[in-house]
């Protein structure tokens, strides 16, 4: 076995040069579940690793005063789960992230892990896409933003810089007549990686979609933000007519693999009938039914 | 290269251990512990057969550090019993043989129990999705999905 040292600093601070210093043989650890598989499989050998849980800000949900939630990249599937407000006000995200693994896994899981594992098929990322996350980085050269959508560079790359760590999720402020889905495509009924997973969030008024977002999953290299699905649902009723203009669009916008899972044909089909289903319930939701 | 000293608290008792930096928290509970109830069935959190509470939550141990058990509250299956006296889930486990060759049990009550403590009164649906995490090769599930919900029912009588 190689050297390992273990880090578990009390400080962003801290963990930035910690993790910087060490380069290339550093990790993050956030709920582990990909990266001790991965530390177990041979897969990642890392030199050090940098537990960041003890960091307040890593670990904590806060609704901020306008009505956005910020969550705290470590913070585990089960315990957004438990927050009061955060499932009435993002019902779609909170079912992402619940989908991730088994009762145990959501113990530790985390939202950032997810997103940092860049696995294209990571449930939680086209519901934050669709959500309109802005996540927050820290590295050694200071802070910076970036929409959700912009972190995964391909299948375990993201476009984090050197030194940089994934600090939060910030999720914007619902007007009135908003709400949000999320479904996933797998052959049975749990414990499964997404065959084709979609996200929608819309604001209804009077009966009429003002505003949309879509997020694709397991149909491309990366997670896809679908404007033209979008651009088809506002300014409709969600009528047939623009429920399948934007299936269409998420079926064209699939470049997916064929494997075991699905074949490329059943997921670029299966983009545009999820989108319908999601899209419906996350209308049922803002209307004000569950 | 120096091992780690970890101070924890485990079933209630404080403990201590050293270990290596990258080993698992179950690699501590079976091996310096010596508390073997806990199994590795897979090693890569799909079987649920190491499941223990952290902090009064359900996670693998095999995908825990066992650096990371520091100032942490840990319950394990050996902290089920208290002396002689079987938890209720156990005693049903038995009474009813909701299991076979054992390996995956310890993991299936230590969750069975987390998930009772959380919702007293599960539904039969409810059950199998909380144990979705903890595989079972010999029993087809049948017989531990009634065990738990026999229990409960149980315990809710004994509580009123």
């Amino acid at each position: 076995m190689t050297d390992i040292r273990y880090l578990s600093p009390n400080t962003l601070d801290e963990a930035i040069k910690a993790f910087a210093a060490a380069g290339n043989a550093a990790r993050i650890l956030a709920g582990g579940t990909d990266l001790l598989v991965q530390m177990r499989s041979g897969a990642v050998k890392p030199g050090v690793i940098v537990d960041i849980k003890k960091i307040a800000e890593m670990t904590t949900i806060e609704e901020t005063a306008d009505g956005g939630f910020r969550i705290g990249a470590a913070v585990a599937g089960a315990v957004l789960g438990e927050h009061p407000r955060f499932g009435k006000v993002w019902p779609g995200v909170l079912e992402a992230v619940n989908l991730i693994g088994s009762t145990q896994v959501q113990g530790r899981a985390s939202a950032g892990g997810n997103l940092c594992n860049s696995s294209p098929a990571a449930d939680s990322v086209p519901a934050m896409i669709a959500a309109g996350a802005i996540v927050t980085l820290q590295g050694p050269n200071g802070r910076r933003e970036m929409p959700v959508e912009k972190v995964p560079a391909g299948p375990g790359r993201t476009h984090l810089l050197p030194g940089e760590i994934l600090v939060s999720f910030a999720l914007p402020p619902r007007p009135k007549g908003s709400s949000d889905a999320y479904l996933r495509m797998i052959p049975r009924t749990e414990m499964d990686i997404a065959v084709v997973g979609v996200g929608v969030s819309l604001t209804l008024k009077d009966g009429v979609c003002t505003a949309a977002r879509v997020g694709l999953g397991a149909v491309a290299p990366t997670v896809l933000l679908v404007e033209a699905a979008a651009k088809a649902l506002i300014g409709s009723k969600l009528d047939a007519a623009a429920l399948n203009a934007a299936a269409a669009a998420c079926s064209a916008a699939c470049r997916p693999i064929d494997d075991k899972r699905g074949t490329i044909v059943y997921r670029t089909k299966v983009a545009g009938v999820l989108l319908k289903r999601t899209a419906a319930i996350a209308a049922k939701r803002a209307a004000g039914g569950n | 290269m120096s091992k780690m000293h970890v101070t924890t608290t485990i079933n209630g008792e404080p403990m201590e251990f050293l270990c290596e930096p990258g080993d698992t928290m179950l690699d501590a509970l079976r091996g310096p512990l010596g508390l073997t109830g806990s199994k590795e069935g897979c090693a890569s959190g799909d079987c649920g057969a190491c499941s223990i509470m952290l902090d009064d939550r359900l996670v693998c141990s095999c995908l825990m550090l066992s650096a990371e058990a520091e100032g942490r509250d840990i319950r394990t299956i050996e902290g089920m019993a208290h002396g002689e006296h079987l938890h209720p889930l156990q005693q049903k486990f038995l009474e009813v043989a909701a299991l076979q060759c054992g390996i995956c049990t310890s993991g299936m009550l230590v969750a069975s129990d987390a998930l009772l403590k959380k919702n007293p009164k599960p539904s039969e649906e409810e059950v199998r999705f909380w144990l979705a995490g903890n595989l079972c090769r010999c029993t087809g599930y049948d017989k531990i999905v009634r065990a738990v919900l026999e229990t409960a029912a149980e315990m809710q009588e004994a509580a009123q």
